[in-house]
């Protein structure tokens, strides 16, 4: 851990909220995240436990009439939660850039895949030159760089793909031309949601790899979305574990893998298939409950083992989840369960 | 708790449709209840009853004669306009017949040919569809061939040239536009088949050794006349505005008998100096049509969502 | 290889075209009596000879295969058989009223499209809004409404009570113009004629408008329809995560897409051009094909009607296929 950089990337105590029949719900609740420069952090929760909400949050692209409620999303210090529409497209994709799950569906079908990647040169006027018509040159820059990028993402022979159309890729090669879309502007932070989910188990691999070398070569920090906490465990330096719109467990990913401190990570790590292993894989019982209706306490009481009727009562802070915890703040081992408050030790949140 | 259900003390026939009729009555009083959820159907469907009975009643409405007129009566203006009178609420044509009840007696024409052509399009298509559908093989491939080859003429166009080689009237007003009204219901009724064969519910029927005809009868065709029925609503609009169009040509019904299109025909030659002898009865036919595709489409919304028409 | 894809579209429609000539065929030889009679009818004294002659000239004194065969020939070197009143071949009269025709289609064409795409695209962005419900509401209407009615209601408005666009006709008389094309506004803007050009333009909106509006109402509510889909897709929100502004996004990557299910709605939208076209050149008395089937009709001019439809089936045929055309271009997904 390198904890001498300031932090590129802050969320303090982002809630987001949608507006439902059922009146309001926070889909993401009070979430605090730090990322360093070059740092890569894992969100990880069963589905629908709000962890694409917290990058679709940090991008502004909440659809209305959801919203941003509370907290803030800083960038590099500065406050980005209320810039007006044009600032915050200049941080999209030039700053922080994003990756979706499905990339067939994500790219757009009716362009050559090359002028998508190009497209986001334009946008933030990566090259300088004349504005159309008199751009011809600009445009041979811009190509050249759309070559060198998807070249970098590993699509083979990108002057014949450039003008490929979607469909005609692999879905491998269609992640990598959504991730060449993403780096195209070399942005800082890449936010990565679900990148591996909708491909086969080989191209999984590749794309990890291909993310790692990323952030290896550019120091590109990355928050890695992910039910899978498998994946996380290999590829993420920091793990942050999120149940019902909140982070349950956070902490360097040795500390959090060996040593989880809330059920659910627990009850996570044991869903995990090992191969050559044969042992039973143990489902969580029950469903992420609905969050228009969470039990009072902690939301993960209804399907935790070690439930008592105290889980109910009250509201639960991050606790420090091992002796270093305090000490190192935010890069430390939080967990958000009774059973830490054994450690007597003063909470991290307000 | 009524006897009439207990199967030991009826027939079995009185039984079943007993049970069918409280199915349908339930099914009836849901759709009621959905109805009264879209405002602007439910309006569209009382519009389209006053019109109904507006038709069944016509002679119990007005007093005046629809076909014939007084000469010395010749476009007198509606009513609020300057010289109007209320024995001619709505004013009288170029004849002296009086506008209002030529409009109500024209609902009769509309509506007959509406319900008639859609009707006969529907028990076509459907009694084709279904077998198209359902045997496949060469049968469905000549019928869909052939039913491709009259999507190739515009509707209108079609209609038109039917009747200019058939003459007008009103039987041949039907036949034109049944001649090609089946062609939708046919491939909606073909397609909704060809799915709903691979259902389990028919592989159950087939199993336990009911004949084709059975299945397609009873367990099938229930199953698709909700998007037939929302079909048929929108193509009475449609129907509706080609009978007029075709009226307004004179290749549709003639006169000296009330229908719409015609009626609108009439007064151009008036039009500079008797504006509403031609206007108002092109807006009895705008009402109409209008409310007619607003309560199919509320219809759509409400029995079945996925299907779309355009 | 997109051509070889058009090609096999072409070659498509070949059995189409033939099979709405066999139809069009068998109608005619349906209807009670034979052309023979009826021009007897029509004609009051004509000789036993003469009616012999006239038999072998329609070929009707030979066995009905051989009669297709013939029309089919005939059919297949354009010749489309004499009209019975003008004594003119049917080719040549419809030659000269179809660039009426054609002008009126694309002038409604392009009012449709001028009214439906600002309409159908703002009220799919700002959905639910007042705009919304007020267009989607004349949409409705539009659909609902006759085209010889709306333009009974435009002629009232616009040239009986405002005065500002003539009743009826394609252009005034003491215009001056020269044909070149037989379509008046190219025709003024071709032989340099500023004034003919006006005239002509005036005399078209009205038709335009009467005939387009239908195709306005049904494009907006499909595009609408088709951008809402759109504009929850994936690769919208990309675009947006880009850093790309609404008006790319929605002009740019949703419009782009959604232009694919209108153009096939377009498409079928050119047989309702076709069929209300014998309306409204009715109502403006504009000389056009319309206007010739609908007195050819009463005059019971039957080669000329029988003509006539078929060459509003082909045009109907003609303009699918450019629309099939179009598609594939549109439409990556199809291959080549």
């Amino acid at each position: 851990m390198n904890d001498t950089h300031a932090p590129l990337l802050e969320l303090r105590n982002l809630t987001t909220m949608f507006p439902t029949r059922r009146g309001e719900v926070r889909a993401v609740e009070a979430v605090n995240l730090t990322l360093r420069k070059g740092q890569i952090l894992g969100l990880v929760g069963e589905s629908g436990c709000g962890k694409s909400t917290v990058l679709l949050s940090i991008l502004g692209l909440i659809a209305k009439p959801g919203r941003v409620d509370k907290g803030q999303v800083l960038l590099e210090g500065r406050d980005i939660t209320h810039l007006s529409g044009g600032e915050m497209r200049r941080i999209r994709g030039r700053e922080i850039a994003m990756i979706f799950q499905d990339p067939l569906s994500t790219l757009n079908p009716a362009f050559h895949v090359g002028e998508q990647i190009r497209e986001s040169l334009r946008l933030h006027h990566m090259m300088l030159g004349p504005p159309w018509p008199l751009d011809r040159a600009k445009k041979a820059r811009e190509k050249k760089r759309v070559i060198e990028v998807m070249q970098e993402v590993g699509i083979p022979a990108p002057e014949a793909r450039y003008k490929a159309y979607p469909h005609q890729f692999s879905g491998g090669m269609q992640q990598r031309a959504l991730i060449a879309i993403g780096l195209a502007c070399q942005p800082k932070v890449l936010l990565a949601d679900e990148p591996t989910t909708a491909l086969d188990v080989t191209i999984q691999a590749q794309i990890v790899a291909l993310m790692r070398r990323i952030n290896q070569e550019h120091h590109t920090a990355i928050i890695l979305v992910t039910h899978d906490l498998g994946l996380a465990a290999e590829f993420c330096d920091h793990i942050a574990v999120m149940y019902a719109g909140r982070i349950v467990e956070i902490g360097p990913t040795d500390q959090v893998i060996e040593e989880p401190r809330h059920p659910y990570t627990a009850g996570l790590l044991r869903c995990i298939p090992h191969v050559g292993e044969r042992r039973a894989i143990e489902p969580i019982p029950g469903n992420v409950p609905d969050l228009a209706d969470l039990p009072p306490g902690c939301a993960f009481s209804l399907r935790c083992d070690s439930a008592r009727p105290v889980c109910n009562e009250g509201f639960f802070r991050l606790q420090p989840a091992s002796a270093d915890a305090v000490k190192r703040g935010e890069g430390g081992h939080w967990a958000r369960c009774l059973r830490l408050t054994d450690y007597q030790m003063p909470a991290l949140e307000d | 708790m009524t006897t009439s259900t207990d199967i030991r003390t009826q027939p079995a026939w009185r039984y079943l449709l007993d049970i069918r009729l409280r199915l349908w009555r339930r099914n009836l009083a849901d759709f009621w209840a959905e109805l009264r959820k879209h405002p602007v159907a439910l309006i569209a469907g009382v519009v389209i009853l006053i019109y109904i009975l507006a038709a069944l009643f016509a002679p119990q409405i007005t007093a005046h004669d629809p076909e014939r007129g007084s000469l010395r009566q010749r476009l007198i203006p509606p009513a609020w306009e300057e010289g109007g009178s209320w024995t001619y609420p709505l004013g009288t044509d170029g004849q002296g017949r009086d506008i209002y009840t030529r409009i109500l007696f024209g609902a009769r024409v509309s509506l007959a040919v509406g319900l008639l052509s859609v009707g006969i399009s529907v028990i076509i298509g459907l009694a084709l569809g279904a077998a198209a559908g359902y045997y496949r093989g060469r049968l469905d491939s000549i019928l869909s061939r052939f039913a491709d080859l009259l999507m190739a003429f515009p509707f209108l166009i079609f209609a038109i040239g039917v009747m200019a080689f058939m003459g007008p009237g009103f039987t041949n007003l039907i036949l034109a536009l049944t001649f090609k009204g089946w062609v939708e219901f046919f491939r909606l009724a073909r397609g909704e088949v060809m799915a709903e064969k691979t259902r389990e519910y028919v592989e159950a029927a087939r199993v336990s050794g009911q004949s084709h005809t059975r299945i397609m009868l009873s367990e099938i065709t229930p199953n698709i006349m909700q998007s037939i029925f929302v079909l048929a609503t929108l193509r009475m609009g449609f129907m509706i505005v080609t009978e007029a169009s075709l009226s307004f040509l004179g290749l549709g019904i003639q006169p000296p008998t009330p229908a719409w299109g015609s009626m609108v025909a009439d007064g151009r030659n008036t039009l500079l100096n008797a504006w509403w002898v031609s206007t108002i009865p092109g807006l009895a036919i705008v009402f109409l049509v209008l409310a007619i595709n607003l309560f199919g489409e509320g219809l759509r919304d409400i029995l079945d969502p996925r299907l779309k028409i355009e | 290889m997109r051509l070889v894809k058009v090609i096999e579209r072409l070659l498509a429609a070949i059995p189409i075209m033939l099979g709405v000539a066999v139809i069009v065929f068998v109608f005619m030889r349906m209807t009670p009596g034979d052309p023979v009679d009826i021009m007897m009818g029509q004609g009051g004294t004509v000789s036993e000879g003469e009616v012999e002659r006239l038999r072998s000239e329609f070929n009707l004194d030979k066995p009905i295969h051989v009669q297709l065969g013939l029309f089919l020939s005939d059919l297949a070197r354009g010749d489309l058989g004499n009209s019975f009143t003008k004594q003119q071949p049917v080719a040549s009269l419809i030659g000269e009223r179809l660039p009426a025709t054609i002008e009126l289609a694309f002038g409604s064409l392009f009012i449709g499209l001028l009214i439906a795409f600002p309409i159908g695209i703002l009220s799919a962005v700002k959905q639910n809004s007042l705009l919304d419900r007020l267009s989607m509401g004349a949409a409705f209407l539009g659909i609902s409404m006759p085209s010889f009615w709306l333009g009974i209601i435009l002629i009232l408005i616009f040239s009986v009570k405002l005065h500002w666009l003539p009743v009826q006709g394609r252009i005034d008389y003491d215009a001056g113009l020269q044909t070149v094309t037989g379509l008046y506004m190219l025709d003024s803007i071709l032989t340099g004629n500023g004034p003919a050009l006006i005239s002509s333009l005036k005399h078209l909106i009205l038709p335009s408008i009467a005939l387009g509006s239908a195709v306005a109402a049904i494009v907006a509510r499909v595009l609408r329809s088709s951008l809402l889909e759109i504009l929850r897709s994936d690769y919208v929100k990309l675009a947006r995560a880009k850093g790309a502004g609404e008006t790319t996004v929605v002009m740019k990557h949703a419009v782009r897409n959604a232009l694919i299910p209108t153009v096939t709605v377009v498409g079928l939208q050119v047989g309702v051009l076709l069929g209300g076209n014998m309306i409204v050149e009715t109502v403006f008395s504009w000389p056009g094909l319309g206007r010739l089937v609908v007195e050819a009709i009463f005059n019971r001019d039957f080669p000329l009607v029988q003509g006539a439809v078929m060459v509003y089936a082909f045009i109907f045929v003609a303009a699918n296929l450019v629309v099939d055309v179009l598609y594939t271009y549109l439409n990556p997904k199809i291959e080549m």
